[in-house]
């Protein structure tokens, strides 16, 4: 018996597919970078969204190509989602002149402005205004796109969060707010840290929708960003949308995990959205087991080629260190 | 004093954890301070020993933190707020600079705020453009605010003291890659007066003045230049304020040369201002050379490893502008 799944009607039977292996090229596109950096291969730092592959991937499947994402330090994830190269994501990693930012940048700094997407950001909070800017820039040029803006639980709590969201209130701003909420800051956990029991109830006082979402179903997550978009480029403002969701890694690099328990990393383990999704589509009938599969080792092997790819770029040239300091 | 030797980083902690110990009205603040032990692990084992009433893990919202220790310090607390890297003091920005330091004059001498503001500033780690700044001019620029930059443990320990006991806003430079750095250090408390300089290497040719990480390199460089017969005195202001001046000026009149290094942008930086009180003091008659500055480029501090490198003095840069100002000896 096959389930017809009740999507936004750009979300075609192959853009499903699409989707399922985007997922899996996050995975292991994070999933690599992770182990780059615990044999030190990389420099630096790095934030995995292992685990929250579905708000990043679902929430950007509904948009069109002329909107924009503002994205946050952990925003691998959202950079593959908005037709990132993997190839170019993984030589910034390695610092090389192929990459993103030419090496200058790393995870924190990925930004592909041409697909739309306007950065990462490694001030937590600090994407959130200038996502109400770009959407400003929308709405005087009248160019129709709508801006998604990714942000932390943690970053909930930064006056940057209050003080846009406000202002894109009261301007009425295509644009539309994204807290995934993975339950934790650096290690600071959400329910010590705000006095609601939602992120998305924070939206009554800015007098805008707010909606929760579970994070780990992408139909559902297909379904109410799209709505929120609508609502955006028909001129009626911005919604704030939570997902609840969760990292399955430590907050950086790594970390010794002391502020949760294992049981608790279990639990949502089992709510793997990758999984989810992949039961959903072959429900209905869309996905075979198969081709499951073959989409899988498809993403794994991309990722292996970014790894060559990135090896094999060369180091930004020393004369390149004072350029584009202006433009 | 019975010393041992222990880290940079351990050494900030000891210093706090003996304060807290004696002073009930000393509390550490900050984001991910607790069993975290903050992104650097400097308050590690600290919310076990005086709970997370006195080291309490906070939102991230470095605007509220910072305005909470300076209303706390106003009433009667003596806080310490951690800020996770020095860059975020922009989100601290108008608490620090509107609030903090201009409250006691603003109120015709009433009231003080005694905080400590603490952060790790500084780049070589590959955290990139926002997390590997050093703003101390900045703050070196703003009457009522003192500024400290320990390049030791040692160090470290008796100016965080002397910091916590102060009765005005101090913003305490720790060096991310000074934590692992090691040094004798006192297990009693102890205190080194702010605005009292070092001299970390005694010499006759040239005075080099440098500040927190810069130090090292500078010593480095010094004791590379001694095998070719150059003396290079090297000096740490330890704090820029209060700036000692006349350790320097006193060198530069024993040396007649000076060279200034620092990792901060050159341009605006500190360098500029001891420069500057050079040629205005009697030192200036006994320069025999032009005064050097060394500082970082006015670039972001980019990813790449050796861009990153290449972005501030090193060694080697040192090395050659001692070469220079002392060629003419
Ligand atoms: C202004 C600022 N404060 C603190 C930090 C350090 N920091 C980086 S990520 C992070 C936690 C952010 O939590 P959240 O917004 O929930 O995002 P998550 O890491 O969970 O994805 C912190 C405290 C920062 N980068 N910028
Ligand atoms: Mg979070």
């Amino acid at each position: 018996m096959v389930t017809k799944l009740s999507l936004p009607t750009s979300i075609t039977d192959e853009k499903l597919k699409d989707l399922y292996k985007e997922m899996w090229l996050i995975r292991y596109f994070d999933e690599k970078v992770d182990q780059f950096f615990a044999k030190g291969l990389i420099h630096g730092t790095t934030h995995l969204c292992v685990g929250q592959e579905a708000s990043a991937a679902g929430s950007i499947a509904v948009l069109e190509p002329k909107d924009k994402i503002v994205s946050t330090h952990r925003g691998h994830g959202h950079c593959i989602s908005k037709e990132g190269d993997v190839n170019k994501m993984m030589a910034e990693l390695f610092g090389r002149e192929t990459g993103y930012c030419k090496g200058k940048g790393g995870s924190m700094h990925i930004a592909d402005v041409e697909k739309g997407n306007l950065g990462a950001n490694g001030i937590v909070g600090g994407g959130i205004p200038l996502a109400v800017g770009a959407a400003l820039t929308s709405k005087m040029k009248k160019e129709q796109y709508v801006v998604l803006c990714f942000f932390g639980d943690g970053a909930s709590n930064e006056g940057s969060f209050h003080e846009a969201v406000n202002l894109a209130a009261i301007w009425d701003l295509p644009v539309v707010f994204i807290c995934e909420n993975n339950q934790y800051g650096m290690s600071g956990p959400v329910k010590d840290m705000t006095r609601v029991e939602h992120i998305a109830d924070r939206a009554a006082a800015y007098g805008i929708p707010g909606k929760i979402v579970d994070g780990c179903d992408m139909v559902e997550i297909m379904n109410e960003v799209d709505e929120a978009v609508q609502y955006a480029r028909a001129g009626k403002g911005p919604t704030l949308i939570e997902m609840k969701t969760y990292r399955w890694k430590g907050h950086s690099k790594s970390d010794a995990k002391k502020y949760r328990t294992r049981e608790e990393e279990n639990e949502w383990r089992a709510k793997d959205g990758i999984k989810r999704f992949k039961e959903t589509l072959l429900e209905a009938g869309v996905l075979t087991e198969d081709e499951a599969k073959v989409l899988q080792e498809q993403a794994k092997q991309e990722i292996e080629e970014a790894v060559q790819f990135a090896e094999a770029s060369p180091e930004p040239s020393i004369d390149t260190l004072e350029e584009d300091v202006y433009a | 004093m019975t010393k041992r030797e222990i880290t940079y980083l351990e050494a900030v902690r000891e210093a706090m954890s003996q304060e807290m110990r004696q002073n009930e009205d000393v509390f550490i603040l900050g984001e991910d301070i607790g069993v975290y032990g903050g992104a650097f692990g400097v308050t590690r084992g600290m919310i076990e020993e005086f709970g997370p009433e006195r080291v309490r893990n906070t939102p991230i919202s470095e605007a509220a933190i910072s305005g909470a220790a300076v209303g706390a310090a106003l009433t009667g607390m003596r806080p310490i707020l951690e800020l996770q890297f020095s860059d975020f003091i922009t989100i601290a920005m108008d608490q620090m600079v509107n609030q903090a330091a201009k409250t006691r004059y603003m109120f015709g001498g009433k009231g003080k705020v005694p905080m400590v503001l603490r952060t790790p500033s500084g780049s070589g780690t590959g955290a990139a453009a926002q997390h590997s700044q050093s703003l101390e001019a900045w703050m070196a620029h703003i009457p009522g605010l003192k500024v400290v930059q320990p390049s030791t443990a040692y160090d470290v320990k008796g100016l965080l003291k002397a910091a916590m006991d102060d009765d005005n806003p101090v913003v305490f430079y720790e060096h991310k890659l000074l934590y692992k750095t090691s040094d004798q250090v006192p297990e009693e408390q102890y205190s080194i007066p702010l605005g009292k300089a070092d001299i970390k290497r005694e010499g006759t040719d040239v005075t080099l003045v440098a500040t927190a990480l810069m130090v090292h390199k500078a010593l480095e460089a010094a004791a590379e230049l001694e095998k070719e017969g150059i003396s290079v005195e090297v000096i740490d202001p330890r704090t820029i304020v209060p700036l000692d001046e006349e350790a320097i000026i006193n060198s530069v009149k024993k040396t007649g040369r000076l060279i200034v290094a620092h990792e901060a942008v050159k341009r605006g930086g500190i360098g500029g201002e001891i420069a500057s009180m050079i040629a205005e003091s009697e030192a200036f008659d006994y320069l025999d050379a032009p005064i050097k500055r060394l500082g970082g480029l006015a670039v972001p501090i980019p990813y790449n490893p050796t861009l990153e490198k290449a972005a501030t003095p090193q060694v080697p840069d040192i090395i050659a502008a001692v070469k220079e100002t002392v060629q003419n000896k």
